[in-house]
């Protein structure tokens, strides 16, 4: 068992319905308690899509348990194939039909339906939403797409690709089909299908029509991708266009894999991101800390474009999807930090507590914990919220995509001259350490109020003993070490207290650390303004 | 669509007591009983509700209303996982374990609730057994109670029906001789509680409690002297619960719209004998500003039809409501359950003929509602904008749960979220 505040997936079946709601002539019978259609509202509410998913929940009860499950599920898929006629069916069971074992798929067998049926296995127990959505398409694939002898290949003088992954509430799926789409047909491209998003079976049925597939959403798609280069030999690109650079990189990967000069491409692709992160109103970007949280694949390009691109420092990466924990840990060796694969939010935000970073890049839950900690935070992957399904066009792949992400990422942050006047001049009553971004409204930063408190309690605690106190660690690293242990700290006196509040706000935590542990590694019990200085010299050699 | 038959013929004469129902089996896009957690959880200022269920549980609950918005809950799932499908032992062991957790990380919890959910009753973890178990093991500090949200015994606020129902065993008794007490059941925003217990201390009940209460410990005693009074319809097993224990039910509608609450507050008046000038002092004012509110919406509302897919029993009271004092016309009123004996002042006063139904058979339901074409069509979140992409103009029934609608002085809060949807659409048309 696991206590959990907030969950960045559902569970498997949800990842089942992502495939099949992306899809056309698709239809997903879902062998479920009554409760579990909440689901059909993250697609029209989160979504907002005018269509109900395609999927039917039996829907069973208590009173059904002694009796029949088996005959409920085979009537609601009975009828559904009736009233919605389509081309393919996903049979499954949620986390509670699971327990009661009644087999959709053999059962859905003896109604001999006259379309494919794919069954579906998927363990509510030990996997999560991204893989459930991977095996779904993966099945679909493997039971639907034909041999390439199969099948009527199309006679172009165009290369041919696939593109593969995006689906229903994926992050920016949508926006970064069109810019993919259209940066491959202007290459001289073919796209035969994109799947799952408006594929149809009979799409899946001819993938095989083409030289390569585009994988844009390794978490979704690289099982098929692999089962497809295994069974038809097409090969896959393996770089995500997220980011200038790796979009340069993508353009290259797609030219090789069709034959094609990838130059023309590039002189005239470029973004206008990449002019902005030169201009030098931009140097106050400099080494900004970074913490970087997501899927894997958003992540680990997320915190190359912040690196690369944006010139900052990434003081920490994080992903809650295990399956890919490898690759994030090899993201993380290129920045020295260690990668932190967890899925409990209690975790993740005590790192970002205790990082101090001054740019959050990560989902909504690290929205929150950023607003709580008074950090600016960018949303860059699922878990999804309304939020990130804008009216306007904002892939995040592609060049377009890199200026979206420049937007994005910068906007939140206080720009340069607003930082000095701040870090010159204190207790003005527009321009105060405590204030936010004057651009976002000017708030008060949380953190720092924060700050303020336990610096009021630290010097009371001076005040009755100069001694090294035991004192408990802060509330956040209590929830997730089991051990509320006790950690030795150094007390600050009043006037290195009165000087750290010099230091502005968003080195201050930092400061605050540095200094500490400079003091305990040299048994200095009491803090001065001299150590403070001493500490900030040592830290800043290194 | 062709031709929809309806299978229950339509009474004609005597209000609906006796009226035909149609009972529908199929798929349900209702929520389960967990998602009352959403409210409760703020209503009980010092209780906490641990959900003993899979990731769907703790998905459904963060996505159910965007709950997102309280960054340190004081609810949470122990998920469960494969190992504890292994062994039920080892599954208590388990559970023992996270609550130990829980309880280190949040010492200010004084009321725990273990919710059971679809994945537990089917696997049978006793959960009223780990109850005493844990509050014996916290006995001085944590009180820990149990009851099942899962959506194979409960329908979304059937939900705070079973949690409520866990509370009345821990209810003092009162003494044998005390004077009768009025008992509000029911989840009710503080605004509202505190307008009826101003009006109801003007008609001089003094003393009036609710259940539940604001704080786990502020706990009404119960006895033969208490007199219940439901402030919202499906609390079947709490008001079963509480007459056991020798309480009496008042017989009243739900105090939604003016004739409603007057009904309502009219009952409790009755059972404390108080006069019908003091009755008619107390709620004059509230009566004419409430009035005044509805004849504006009325002008909107007035001749439109409304159909009503079931969510959470309120359907029928708010039918009612809309078809009295709105003059709305009601096509069909669904509901997931329908509590006779609760119901039966509301549905001796709802406009005969009126077409209802309970549980739900969505796709012959939602057949149902596009043969009729309604000018309103009162649904949950998953159909709302399906819908109203195929033009019709909807009102999101989970709305009506998490606003304040009871009351004369939310009577027109109340209309206003009819009207709403209705002027938005014009508005945006012209």
């Amino acid at each position: 068992m696991q206590l959990t505040l907030w969950t960045y997936e559902g569970p498997p079946h949800v990842g089942a319905m992502r495939i099949a709601t992306a899809m056309e002539g698709v239809h997903y019978v879902l062998h479920a308690p009554q409760g579990d259609t909440y689901a059909d509202l993250l697609f029209t509410m989160i979504e907002r899509l005018q269509k109900r998913p395609p999927v039917t929940y039996t829907t069973f009860q208590a009173r059904d348990l002694g009796g029949d499950t088996a005959e409920l599920f085979k009537t609601a898929a009975r009828e559904a194939y009736e009233r919605f006629q389509p081309k393919a069916m996903l049979v499954g069971s949620s986390c509670t039909a699971e327990l009661i074992q009644d087999d959709p798929g053999g059962l859905c067998k003896a109604l001999n339906l006259p379309v494919p049926v794919v069954a579906l296995e998927l363990p509510s127990y030990q996997r999560k939403e991204n893989w459930g959505a991977s095996e779904t398409f993966y099945q679909l694939v493997r039971n639907l797409a034909l041999p390439a002898d199969q099948i009527e290949k199309t006679q172009s003088s165009k290369p041919r690709c696939n593109i593969l992954g995006p689906a229903a509430l994926g992050f920016r799926h949508r926006d970064d089909l069109t810019e993919i789409r259209k940066l491959l047909t202007d290459m001289g491209l073919e796209i035969n299908v994109v799947a799952p998003l408006s594929a149809t079976p009979a799409d899946i049925a001819r993938l095989a029509d083409a030289q390569f597939n585009v994988v844009l959403y390794p978490e979704i798609a690289n099982l098929s991708a692999q089962w497809l280069q295994r069974q038809f030999g097409q090969a896959f690109t393996k770089t995500i266009p997220i980011g200038t650079k790796a979009t340069r990189d993508f353009v290259r990967e797609v030219a090789q894999l069709a034959g094609l000069d990838p130059e023309a491409a590039l002189v005239k692709a470029e973004s206008r991101a990449t002019w902005y992160t030169r201009s030098v109103d931009s140097t106050y970007l400099t080494n900004k800390r970074v913490f970087v949280f997501g899927d894997a694949t958003h992540a680990v390009a997320a915190a190359k474009v912040a690196a690369d691109e944006m010139g900052f420092t990434v003081v920490g990466i994080g992903t809650y999807s295990r399956e890919f924990a490898r690759e994030v840990r090899d993201a993380a060796k290129l920045y020295g930090v260690e990668a932190l694969i967890s899925d409990d939010y209690l975790e993740i935000e005590a790192r970002i507590a205790e990082l101090n970073p001054e740019l959050v890049l990560g989902t909504q839950m690290e929205r929150h914990i950023a607003k709580r900690l008074g950090v600016p935070c960018a949303v860059i992957s699922a878990p999804v919220h309304v939020q990130d399904f804008p009216a306007r066009y904002s892939p995040q792949m592609g060049f377009e995509g890199a200026n979206v992400l420049f937007d994005t990422w910068v906007h939140p942050l206080m720009m340069g001259l607003e930082e000095h006047l701040i870090g010159m001049f204190r207790g003005d009553s527009e321009f105060h350490e405590d204030a936010a971004p004057s651009h976002l409204g000017g708030g008060v930063h949380v953190q720092t109020a924060q700050a303020a408190s336990a610096v009021k309690t630290g010097t009371s605690t001076v005040a009755t003993s100069a001694a090294p106190e035991q004192i408990s660690a802060p509330a956040l690293n209590q929830g997730t070490s089991q051990s509320s242990a006790s950690i030795l700290i150094a007390a600050w006196d009043a006037g290195a207290e009165n000087e750290l509040k010099k230091i502005p706000f968003f080195v201050r935590g930092k400061a605050r650390r540095n200094t500490e542990k400079y003091a305990i590694e040299r048994g200095v019990t009491l803090i001065t303004t001299e150590t403070l200085y001493e500490s900030k010299a040592y830290y800043s050699q290194s | 669509m062709s031709v929809v038959s309806f299978p229950v013929p339509v009474k004609t004469a005597g209000g609906c007591s006796d009226a035909p129902v149609l009972r529908e089996r199929g798929q349900h896009e209702v929520f389960c009983g967990l998602t009352g957690i959403i409210w409760l959880h703020r209503k009980i200022q010092d209780a906490f509700f641990l959900v003993v269920g899979s990731r769907t549980c703790a998905h459904l609950i963060q996505s159910a209303a965007g709950v997102m918005i309280f960054a340190e809950p004081r609810f949470a799932t122990a998920i469960i996982d494969e190992r504890d499908l292994a062994g039920l032992s080892d599954a208590n062991t388990e559970l023992d374990r996270v609550v130990n957790q829980l309880l280190a990380r949040r010492p200010e919890i004084k009321l725990l609730f273990l919710v059971g959910s679809c994945p537990s009753e089917v696997i049978k973890l006793d959960l009223s057994r780990a109850a005493s178990r844990l509050s014996a093991q916290h006995a001085s500090s944590v009180r820990v109670l149990n009851y099942s949200g899962s959506g194979i015994e409960t329908t979304f606020t059937q939900g705070e029906d079973a949690c409520l129902a866990s509370m009345v065993p821990g209810l003092p008794a009162a003494a044998a001789d005390a004077a009768q007490e009025l008992v509000i059941v029911g989840t009710l925003a503080d605004v509202v509680e505190d307008q009826f217990v101003r009006i109801l201390n003007h008609m001089g009940i003094e003393r009036v409690r609710f259940f539940p209460p604001r704080r786990a410990d502020d706990q009404a005693p119960i006895g033969p002297g208490t007199r219940l009074l439901l402030a919202q319809p499906f609390l079947a097993d709490t008001a079963k619960a509480l007459q056991a224990r020798g309480a009496s039910l008042l017989p009243a509608p739900f105090p939604l719209g003016i004739e409603g609450t007057t009904a309502w507050l009219q009952s409790a008046a009755t059972a404390f004998q108080v006069s019908k000038e003091r009755f008619d002092a107390a709620v004059a004012a509230p009566t004419a500003r409430a009035a005044a509110s509805l004849s504006r919406a009325k002008l909107h509302l007035e001749g439109k039809s409304i159909f009503f897919f079931p969510d959470s029993q309120l359907e029928i009271p708010l039918a009612r409501f809309l078809a009295r004092e709105l003059g709305m016309k009601l096509l069909e009123v669904g509901t997931p359950y329908l509590h006779r004996q609760h119901m039966a002042m509301e549905l001796a006063m709802l406009p005969e003929g009126t077409f209802l139904s309970e549980g739900q058979h969505v796709e012959k339901q939602l057949d149902r509602c596009r043969a009729l074409h309604p000018d309103m069509v009162v649904c949950g979140l998953g159909l709302a904008n399906p819908l109203e992409s195929e033009g019709m103009t909807t009102k999101w029934a989970i709305e009506l749960v998490f606003t304040p609608i009871q009351g004369f002085d939310q009577a027109g809060d109340l209309a206003e979220l009819f009207t709403r949807p209705l002027v938005r659409r014009m508005r945006l048309a012209a």
